[in-house]
C-alpha cells in the first residue's frame, strides 16, 4: 500500500493492464509524446512504444471511431479525451457505434472499449470547459458509466474498465487528479456496478459521485460536529446503478439529498430520486432534495463560478432541511 | 490516376478475369438485382418495414471489389447493403429473414435492412449515420497493422460521405498512419435528393485524396471488370504496403433513395433516368462475356430461372422463420464479461 495521486494510480492501471494484455492500447490527444496533457500517460510511450501509446490529430470523432473499429475486430482501445467537453464532437461514435454494435449485430460483435478523461468544472474554464456529461452518457443503454472518486477507486474502476467486454466510460476530474490515498501496489479490482457507503451514519443519507464525494465528507465532517451523523453513499457506477447500496442506506437513515456536480433536470438526482421513491417509499420521512450546479453555464468570474457550483453550505443546507432543522 | 505502363513481370496484372471469374459476378450481380427485385415486393406487402434503401444499378460496385477479396479480410459498408451482404456469402436467407425482421436473420432481427451483420465472413456491419462507419473502417486498418497481418477493409460508401467531418477526419489517419484501407465512394450522383454538384464544392471527388496525399482513381462503376482492375490495384497496395486508396467508382441508382422516394420526378429525370440505365451493370458484363462466347441467351434464360428459384427460397425460408423471441429483446445490450 502506497499514498499516490489520483493520477498516478490511473497511470498505475494503465500500465499495469498493457503489460498484461498485449490487445490494450491508448489513443487519444497528446497521450504519448507529451505525457498526457495531464500526465495521466506519463512513461508509457517509452515503455510501450508508438504503436501502443498513439498521438492523434485533433479529431474526436475521427480516433473514437478508430477506437470503435479496432474493437470490433478484438483490440481493447482506451480513448483518451482531453476533456469530456471535447468527446461531444465524438458522441456519434460513443452513442450511435459504440453502444450499439452489440445489439444492432444480433449479438456478433462485442466492443471492450474504454472511453475516459476528466469531467466536469475545474476553476474558471467558463461555460465550455465546465460540464458534468454523466446524465448524457447514462442515459444509453449499451454504455457502463463510472465515476471513481479516489485513488484507490481510480485503479481498481479503470482495471475492471479495461478488462470488461463492453463499451465503458470513465469520467475522471481534473480537480482530483492530484488527490492523494492509499492505493495497493499490485492488482486488485474495483467491480463495476457496486456503490460505496463511504462513510457511515444514521440521521440522513447522502447519495453523490465524483468529485462530490470529497465534497460530501467534508459536509458529514461538518455536521458531525453538531452530532449529525450522515451516512455518504458513493455511487462509483452511475450505469448500471446499485439501487440496493442506495435503499439500504435511506432505509436506516429514512431521509436523503443527492449531490451532483451536473445540472438539474434529468440529472444522475433525478433518477436515484426514483429509484429511492420506488424502493423505499414507506421509509422516508421527508421528501428528498437535491443539490447541483445552477442551471445556467459555467460563468468565469470567480464569485459568480462560485455560486454556479453545488458546495458545502448548499449540501448542509439540504440536509437539515430533510431533517426539519432550522437552516442557519 | 494516370494509367500505369506496363507492369513489371514480378507484378500481379491488376484485376485480370478468367471465364469462371465473369460467370461468378455475373451470378452474383444478378442474384443481388433478383432478390431486391423482391425487397421491393415484400416491401410493398408488408414484409419488410422501416426504410429500405435498394442497390439496384450499382451493382458492379461491390460485386468487384469483393470478388478480389480474402476471407479473411474486412467489408464495412453503408445502410445501402444488401448487394454488398451477398457479393460477400452471406446468404439469401439470412438475407431476406434479416429484412422480415425474423430469428434466423443475419443479425438476429436486431438490425434489420440498414445493420446487416456477419461475423462468419467479416462483414462489420450496414451503418446507418452517414459517414459514421468511415473512421471504424480506418480503426479496422489500425488494428490490422497492429497485429502485423496483411489483411485489408473495404469501406463502401456513398458519395454524400465526403461532405462530412467523420471522412475527412478518417481519411487523414489513414494516410498519416499508412493503414491498409480501401475506401471506395459509390458516386451515385445523388446524396437523398441532392445532387453532387449541389453539395460538393469539386466535382471530381477521387481529387478530395489528394488533400491526404492519399492514391486515388476515378473508375467506370457500371464496368465489373473495371472496378475489379483498379480494386485490384488498391488492394495490392494496401496489403504489400499498407497504404491506403481512394476510389470514386461512378455509378447511378436505377430506384429511389429509399423505397419511400419516387424513382424520378423531383430531383432527377426521367430522360436522365433511362439513359443511366443503357448501362446496366449486367447488361454490360453480359456482353463482355457474350464477345467471348461464354453466355448466350439460353445460358441467361437459364441462370435466371436458377437465382430466382434460390430468392424464391429465401422468401420462403424468411416468411416460415419464427419472429424473435420476445426475450431476446433484453438480450445482447451488454456481454457477460469473459476476461
Amino acid at each position: 500500500m502506497s499514498v499516490i495521486t489520483y493520477r498516478d494510480a490511473l497511470n498505475q492501471a494503465l500500465r499495469e493492464e498493457m503489460q498484461r494484455d498485449d490487445r490494450v492500447f491508448l489513443m487519444g490527444e497528446e497521450v504519448a509524446v507529451y505525457q498526457g496533457a495531464y500526465k495521466v500517460s506519463k512513461g508509457l510511450l517509452q515503455e510501450f512504444g508508438e504503436m501502443r501509446v498513439v498521438d492523434t490529430p485533433i479529431t474526436e470523432l475521427g480516433f473514437a471511431g478508430v477506437g470503435v473499429g479496432a474493437a470490433m475486430v478484438g483490440l481493447r482501445p482506451v480513448i483518451e479525451f482531453m476533456t469530456w467537453n471535447f468527446a461531444l464532437l465524438a458522441i456519434d461514435q460513443v452513442v450511435n457505434a459504440a453502444a450499439k454494435m452489440l445489439y444492432m449485430s444480433g449479438g456478433q460483435y462485442p466492443m471492450p472499449m474504454v472511453f475516459r478523461g476528466p469531467n466536469g468544472a475545474a476553476l474558471q474554464l467558463a461555460a465550455q470547459h465546465s460540464q458534468a456529461w454523466e446524465s448524457w452518457l447514462a442515459h444509453i443503454p449499451g454504455l457502463k458509466v463510472i465515476t471513481p472518486a479516489t485513488p484507490y477507486d481510480a485503479k481498481g474502476m479503470l482495471k475492471a474498465a479495461i478488462r470488461d467486454d463492453n463499451p465503458v466510460v470513465v469520467l475522471e476530474g481534473e480537480m482530483l487528479y492530484n488527490t492523494k490515498g492509499e492505493v495497493p501496489d499490485g492488482d486488485y479490482i474495483v467491480p463495476i456496478g457496486k456503490a460505496e457507503v463511504k462513510r457511515e451514519g444514521e440521521h440522513c443519507t447522502l447519495v453523490a459521485h465524483g468529485k462530490t464525494v470529497l465534497m460530501a465528507l467534508q459536509v458529514a465532517d461538518a455536521l458531525e460536529k453538531e452530532g449529525i451523523r450522515v451516512e455518504v453513499v458513493d455511487l462509483r457506477t452511475i450505469r448500471p446503478m446499485d439501487v440496493e447500496t442506495i435503499a439500504a442506506s435511506v432505509r436506516k437513515t429514512n431521509r436523503a439529498v443527492v449531490l451532483e456536480e451536473g445540472w438539474e433536470v434529468c440529472g444522475v438526482g433525478a433518477q436515484v430520486v426514483d429509484y429511492v421513491q420506488r424502493h423505499c417509499f414507506d421509509h422516508l420521512d421527508a421528501p428528498i432534495l437535491r443539490v447541483h450546479q445552477e442551471d445556467v453555464p459555467m460563468p468565469y468570474a470567480k464569485n459568480l463560478e462560485r455560486t454556479a457550483k453545488p458546495d458545502v453550505a448548499k449540501t448542509i443546507a439540504a440536509i437539515r432541511q430533510v431533517m426539519y432543522l432550522p437552516t442557519a | 490516376m494516370a494509367k500505369k505502363k506496363t507492369p513489371p513481370r514480378s507484378e500481379p496484372s491488376f484485376g485480370e478475369t478468367d471465364a469462371p471469374t465473369r460467370a461468378s459476378l455475373l451470378h452474383s450481380m444478378l442474384l443481388q438485382r433478383r432478390f431486391e427485385e423482391r425487397c421491393a415486393e415484400a416491401y410493398a406487402l408488408g414484409r419488410i418495414g422501416g426504410f429500405c434503401h435498394l442497390y439496384i444499378g450499382q451493382e458492379a460496385c461491390g460485386t468487384g471489389a469483393i470478388s478480389l477479396l480474402r476471407d479473411d479480410d474486412y467489408v464495412i459498408t453503408t445502410y445501402r447493403d444488401h448487394g454488398q451482404a451477398l457479393a460477400r456469402g452471406l446468404t439469401p436467407r439470412a438475407v431476406m429473414s434479416e429484412l422480415f425482421g425474423r430469428s434466423d436473420g443475419c443479425s438476429r432481427g436486431k438490425g434489420g435492412s440498414m445493420h446487416l451483420f456477419d461475423r462468419n465472413t467479416n462483414f462489420l456491419g450496414g451503418h446507418g449515420i452517414v459517414g459514421g462507419h468511415v473512421p471504424i473502417a480506418t480503426g479496422v486498418g489500425f488494428a490490422i497493422k497492429y497485429r502485423g497481418t496483411d489483411q485489408v477493409i473495404l469501406c463502401f460508401m456513398g458519395e454524400s460521405v465526403v461532405n462530412t467531418g467523420a471522412f475527412h477526419e478518417a481519411l487523414n489517419m489513414a494516410a498519416l498512419w499508412k493503414l491498409p484501407v480501401v475506401y471506395i465512394i459509390e458516386n451515385n450522383r445523388y446524396g437523398m435528393g441532392t445532387a453532387l454538384e449541389r453539395a460538393s464544392a469539386i466535382h471530381d471527388i477521387y481529387q478530395r485524396g489528394a488533400a491526404y496525399d492519399m492514391p486515388r482513381a476515378q473508375v467506370d462503376g457500371q464496368d465489373v471488370l473495371m472496378v475489379r482492375a483498379a480494386v485490384a490495384e488498391a488492394i495490392h497496395r494496401a496489403r504489400t504496403q499498407s497504404i491506403p486508396t481512394l476510389l470514386e467508382v461512378r455509378t447511378y441508382r436505377f430506384m429511389g433513395h429509399s423505397m419511400s422516394d419516387a424513382v424520378s420526378g423531383t430531383y432527377r429525370t426521367k430522360q436522365e433516368l433511362e439513359e443511366y440505365m443503357k448501362r446496366d451493370p449486367i447488361h454490360v458484363l453480359r456482353a463482355h462475356m457474350e464477345e467471348r462466347g461464354e453466355i448466350d441467351d439460353a445460358g441467361m434464360t437459364a441462370l435466371d430461372e436458377e437465382i430466382k428459384a434460390v430468392v424464391q427460397d429465401a422468401w420462403d425460408f424468411a416468411e416460415a422463420s419464427p419472429e424473435p423471441a420476445l426475450e431476446s429483446l433484453w438480450e445482447d445490450v451488454m456481454v457477460e464479461t469473459t476476461t
